[in-house]
């Protein structure tokens, strides 16, 4: 037998080896990186939080946390809801077809009720907090025409009273909509709809 | 053989003592043409030793907790307070490692600017820069990480945004974006974690990769001034370069020179402006972080704007933020692979053509006001300058191949030049 010849059995039995111990290696790695997924304890604090909204005063707003996020509620009036509807060729999505929502807030005031708005208070172009623009006062930041809505101070998104975004705007969709329902109808259960969210 | 001699013979048959010392110093032969550029290679090492030391200080009284404490402050940023003003020399020890983190960038953008202008990036030295580059981003992890420990308003919604960009990717995303956080929003489970890569996982990577670049570095032996090989002529006696002088003694105390002037400006620096008007050390993070406020403006550290204005100035498409993710990446990526882009027949700028110098300056360019308008807040203008500069950033990469075989250059010196 010349050295060269390879001794198919050996070499086989060297791959088998080294199948198995690399398989073995990618078991034994699973627990460290499932480790670094949220614990029990951060899923917990990811629960529902019910919302008690008696005592929001029409065109004010209202924060809650869940997740560790700001989740906004806010009352909109008549006015407000009235020029949500003048603007939808200023918006990249008036109809959310491309943005997270809910079934059943994909409607053009995004919302079950329509006064209501609860939207994740997180800009979808880098996670930013957005500031109120509720009042229709133009300025620097909103430009001229401003209806009304929310201003993200990090890279300029534009948002309206329904937390549509505004062409031009760095963010690429609408702010997303928690799953939520009503218990009653004045207390707003966030982060659960019964619907398997 | 006096007793000290006889020990290291006792010492030399069983460890590599003297043979390590004459291969890497006494008789490693650098290129005698040295100028100001070659200070910064040392310099980054005598920095990674301080942040090491400096680090290790801090851990002693810093404490990776985001909970709240009696006084509704997290426990972490408390810790960081308390070590600038309660513990003694505190102040000076947290000073030195935020600054050292600055002079850190600031020296080794020279030492890669250093490799750009004399081309040490080239055959056979492309994995001397492979190994660099490593080392850069390695060093951008460290930095960002280390940014998020003193839980200010500018390390929270500094590592939002930038942990949001793992958000941007298609279908994976936000599933990635939540096993870095360890939770639904960066939380304390994100601090611990930052705090073990920080301290000790992204150190351990930075050290091997610093060996490995010195290894390669003295397999093929230094570049020069000249961009030419000292090895083609050899003293046919000794087979020592013609033009090569022992590091040790002559490059050690260049470098010592070297390191005395570095500390006269860091010192400068350290003890009359630390947080150097907030480019350093951001005004906000002396605020504790508050995830229901975002700060008004919000900008990553200087040695970070130049990829950050990048990423801004690419628009959303197909209602995604993941192209300017992408471009913000292929910024670095593209470095990388420098050795194989440069097709000019000399390596250094001293013989290389106009188009060369022309092109080198516009990305230095490119690279400053990037930098200077990933400081500011958006505007249409701004936004416009940024998308200009980065075709430019990238222009420099990507048509090298043919401006550097279109470049008229100049003969190349058999030996170094004075």
């Amino acid at each position: 037998m010349s050295n060269n010849e390879v001794n198919r059995t050996r070499r086989n039995l060297i791959l088998a080896t080294a199948a198995v111990g690399g398989a073995g290696v990618a078991v034994a790695a699973w627990p460290f990186i499932a480790s670094m997924s949220p614990s029990a304890r951060a899923k917990g604090l990811g629960a529902p939080v019910e919302v008690d909204i008696s005592k929001l005063e029409s065109g004010a707003k209202l924060v809650v946390e869940w997740r560790g996020a700001p989740v906004w509620i806010i009352s909109r009036t008549k006015e407000m809801l009235d020029l949500l509807t003048k603007h939808d060729a200023k918006l990249t999505d008036p109809k959310s077809e491309g943005s997270l929502q809910p079934d059943y807030c994909k409607n053009p005031h995004r919302s079950i009720k329509p006064e209501i708005m609860i939207a994740v208070g997180i800009c979808t172009h880098l996670g930013c907090s957005p500031s109120d623009k509720l009042k229709p006062q133009s300025d620097a930041e909103t430009g001229p025409d401003w209806g009304g809505g929310f201003y993200c101070p990090c890279h300029g998104s534009l948002f309206d009273l329904a937390t549509r975004v505004y062409k031009g705007s760095p963010a690429p969709t609408n702010l997303k909509i928690p799953p939520h329902k009503y218990l009653t109808d004045t207390r707003v259960l966030i982060g659960d709809d019964g619907k398997g969210a | 053989m006096n007793k000290l001699q006889q020990l290291l013979a006792w010492v030399d048959d069983r460890f590599p003592l003297t043979s390590t010392w004459k291969q890497h110093l006494s008789e490693y032969y650098a290129p005698k043409n040295f100028n100001f550029w070659y200070f910064f290679g040392s310099l980054a090492l005598l920095v990674l030793v301080l942040q090491i030391a400096t680090g290790i200080f801090l851990t002693m009284h810093y404490k990776p907790d985001a909970s709240l404490n009696a006084a509704g402050v997290s426990v972490a940023f408390t810790s960081v307070e308390y070590i600038m003003r309660d513990v003694e020399w505190g102040w000076l020890i947290r000073y030195l490692h935020s600054t050292g983190a600055s002079m850190f960038f600031v020296v080794v953008y020279l030492h890669m600017y250093r490799g750009l202008i004399y081309g040490s990036y080239r055959k056979p030295r492309e994995l001397i820069w492979i190994f660099g580059c490593f080392i850069y981003v390695a060093l951008m992890a460290e930095a960002f990480m280390g940014y998020l420990l003193p839980w200010g308003q500018m390390s929270f919604w500094g590592a939002q945004v930038i942990i949001n960009l793992f958000d941007a990717i298609p279908i994976i995303g936000p599933e990635v974006a939540i096993w870095i956080r360890g939770d639904f929003v960066i939380s304390d489970a994100t601090l611990n974690r930052f705090f073990a890569f920080h301290v000790i996982a992204v150190p351990l990577v930075l050290l091997g990769l610093v060996v490995m670049h010195l290894v390669a570095l003295h397999e093929v032996g230094s570049n020069n001034p000249d961009g030419i090989e000292i090895k083609k002529h050899k003293d046919p006696a000794t087979g020592i370069p013609l033009d090569g002088i022992p590091f040790h003694p002559y490059y050690t105390v260049k470098d010592i020179l070297g390191v005395c002037v570095f500390l006269i400006v860091f010192s400068v620096i350290l003890f009359f402006t630390p947080e150097m008007g907030g480019y350093f050390l951001e005004a906000n993070n002396f605020v504790p972080a508050d995830p229901f406020k975002t700060p008004a403006h919000i900008a990553p550290l200087w040695y970070f704007t130049a990829f950050y204005s990048i990423l801004r100035a690419v628009p959303p498409m197909f209602g995604s933020q993941f192209p300017g993710v992408i471009a913000m990446g292929m910024a670095i990526v593209v470095m990388f692979l420098l050795p194989w882009l440069d097709r000019s027949p000399v390596k250094s700028l001293r013989y290389r053509g106009a188009i060369y110098k022309w092109a080198l300056g516009l990305f230095v360019i490119a690279f400053l006001v990037l930098s200077w308008l990933g400081t500011q807040s958006v505007s249409p203008t701004k936004t416009l300058m940024a998308q200009i500069f980065s075709v430019i950033y990238f222009a420099f990469f990507i048509l090298m191949p043919w401006y550097t075989r279109m470049d008229k250059t100049k003969p190349e010196p058999e030996r170094v030049t004075a």
